[in-house]
């Protein structure tokens, strides 16, 4: 249910800014990996503006989330790892649409070391609502906002490919 | 589907918990459709697992599975292991038939007795059918059962990885036409299938073999029976064969195991009956030249292996599921 809110979040605005402070983020060996499912809406967006000749990731925290005994599987099989490449000695950019906590960013970088060892691990985020559990932050984040606990924002895509900001409360 | 207006108080399906959810895995039979393709869907992301670098994942950290073998078998006891270990579970293989229930010891002081050793999950394999859910009534709330074959009654998760298998191959459960064929009778396997292709929406399941082997009541559960391989095997998309089980069988219900491969043993000129594309699995292990000939067990059509590699992402799926609900 979209609860009834004041805050105005322009997606295809805030992607604008996303797309310039990643284009200052990448280098030659630079691959983008974006945390399913908002996350690899915009990496398949952002290779695609920046002509990227490497192909995107797509990554899954459901196989170590940290909840996982209270909350249970969610596994679909759309939110399977993909990583069309070698991870080892890479550059990687993950790209998220909401940071919070970073629990989910925690588990997503040990679903990486799965796969190999990269050089390096980096975060640019669409939006960062602050409350951090653990000690993660983003190399960009196109926006920071604030919002209750009990709120929920995550990215939607439209049928046309046009991103807008979903809302729920608890 | 209808049924007799009943004065008991309707039985909650021991599976699922008050919200639904997958706390053992006893039988296909009564297994909502949902959670069948909840977990084939789950198996599709663990296949990927067995393709990385690091085999492992920490889901069932911390977890003990006790793998309580009443009878013997080697490969699915193994099968469970490996999927145990690739969730990060404390694997602990007990092979009950040469201990405790050879001193006499009654199965639910053996499953105390483990229970206050922190088991947070039993595999049990028994000859009796209904063994596992004695146990799943009388474990702890956090503790789950996995059914690895009860007597006759029902062997769920080779039911699901061979829905897996069907699905990878088929992808439409709800064009096809599916054979199974041998030893239905004694086969725990047959039974399974058969409650898992129903409710999958398969439009005909067959069941072939001979009269002693492949009764007519049957029917009851929905299927064609057949006691030929020309009727059963004509247009079949899927050929399920079953191993003839010897340890099973108590004389006279077969003249020899030669009569039987003449008439329902799977050679190339019985397979052209079916689809060009059909393909043929088996629940291993295949006795070559008893119910299967060489040629179709390492032919092109033939999926036995690619069963047991998916069997291995089910049984994880299945694990990883129960693990993360409570009764």
């Amino acid at each position: 249910m979209n609860a009834p809110h004041t805050l105005r979040l322009d997606a295809e605005a805030l992607y604008d800014n996303l797309l310039k402070g990643v284009r200052r983020l990448i280098e030659p060996d630079t691959v983008l990996v974006g945390v399913w499912s908002g996350g690899a809406w915009l990496a398949e967006r952002l290779q695609r503006d920046l002509s990227l000749a490497a192909p995107h990731g797509v990554i899954s925290s459901a196989l170590h989330r940290d909840d996982f005994s209270s909350r249970g599987m969610a596994a679909t099989k759309a939110a399977s790892t993909q990583l069309p490449f070698e991870v080892d000695g890479r550059r990687i950019l993950l790209i998220d649409d909401v940071l919070y906590t970073g629990r989910t960013t925690r588990a997503v970088i040990n679903e990486m070391f799965d796969f190999g060892r990269p050089a390096s691990v980096a975060l640019a985020v669409l939006v960062d609502r602050g409350g951090r559990e653990l000690p993660i932050e983003p190399a960009f984040s196109a926006a920071r906002i604030t919002l209750p606990a009990n709120e929920r924002v995550s990215l939607d895509r439209a049928d046309d490919g046009r991103f807008q900001f979903h809302f729920e409360r608890d | 589907m209808s049924t007799p207006v009943s004065i008991r108080k309707p039985q909650r399906n021991p599976q699922l918990n008050q919200h639904g959810e997958l706390i053992h895995l006893l039988s296909t039979e009564g297994l909502p459709k949902a959670i069948i393709h909840q977990i084939l869907d789950t198996a599709e992301t663990f296949l990927s697992v067995n393709e990385r670098e690091v085999k492992k994942v920490p889901l069932l950290r911390g977890k003990s599975v006790f793998n309580l073998f009443f009878e013997n078998s080697t490969r699915t006891r193994t099968t469970f292991e490996i999927a145990a270990k690739r969730l990060s579970a404390d694997v602990i293989n007990l092979d009950i038939a040469r201990s405790s229930a050879a001193k006499g010891e009654s199965l639910l002081d053996t499953i105390a007795n483990l229970s206050a050793m922190s088991a947070d999950m039993f595999v049990v394999r028994h000859s009796e059918s209904g063994a596992p859910y004695l146990i799943a009534q009388h474990v702890a709330p956090h503790v789950h059962v996995v059914n690895a074959g009860d007597g006759r009654h029902a062997h769920p998760t080779q039911a699901l990885l061979d829905m897996y298998t069907i699905r990878h191959f088929k992808k439409d459960f709800t064009n096809l036409t599916v054979a199974i064929v041998g030893d239905i009778v004694h086969s725990r396997v047959a039974r399974s299938n058969i409650h898992a292709l129903t409710t999958l929406g398969v439009p005909e399941v067959r069941v072939v073999g001979p009269r002693t082997l492949v009764p007519g009541d049957l029917r009851d559960m929905g299927v064609r029976v057949c006691h030929s391989m020309e009727e059963g095997i004509k247009d079949a998309d899927v050929v399920i064969m079953l191993r003839l089980q010897n340890e099973r069988m108590s004389g006279g219900m077969l003249p020899s195991s030669g009569e039987f491969f003449k008439e329902f043993g799977l050679t190339d000129a019985k397979l052209a009956l079916a689809r060009p594309d059909a393909i043929v699995m088996h629940p291993g292990p295949i006795n070559r030249g008893v119910e299967i000939a060489s040629s179709v067990a390492d032919g092109k059509q033939s999926v036995i292996l690619p069963q047991v590699t998916f069997g291995i992402a089910v049984r994880m799926a299945v694990m990883s599921i129960l693990a993360g609900n409570e009764a």
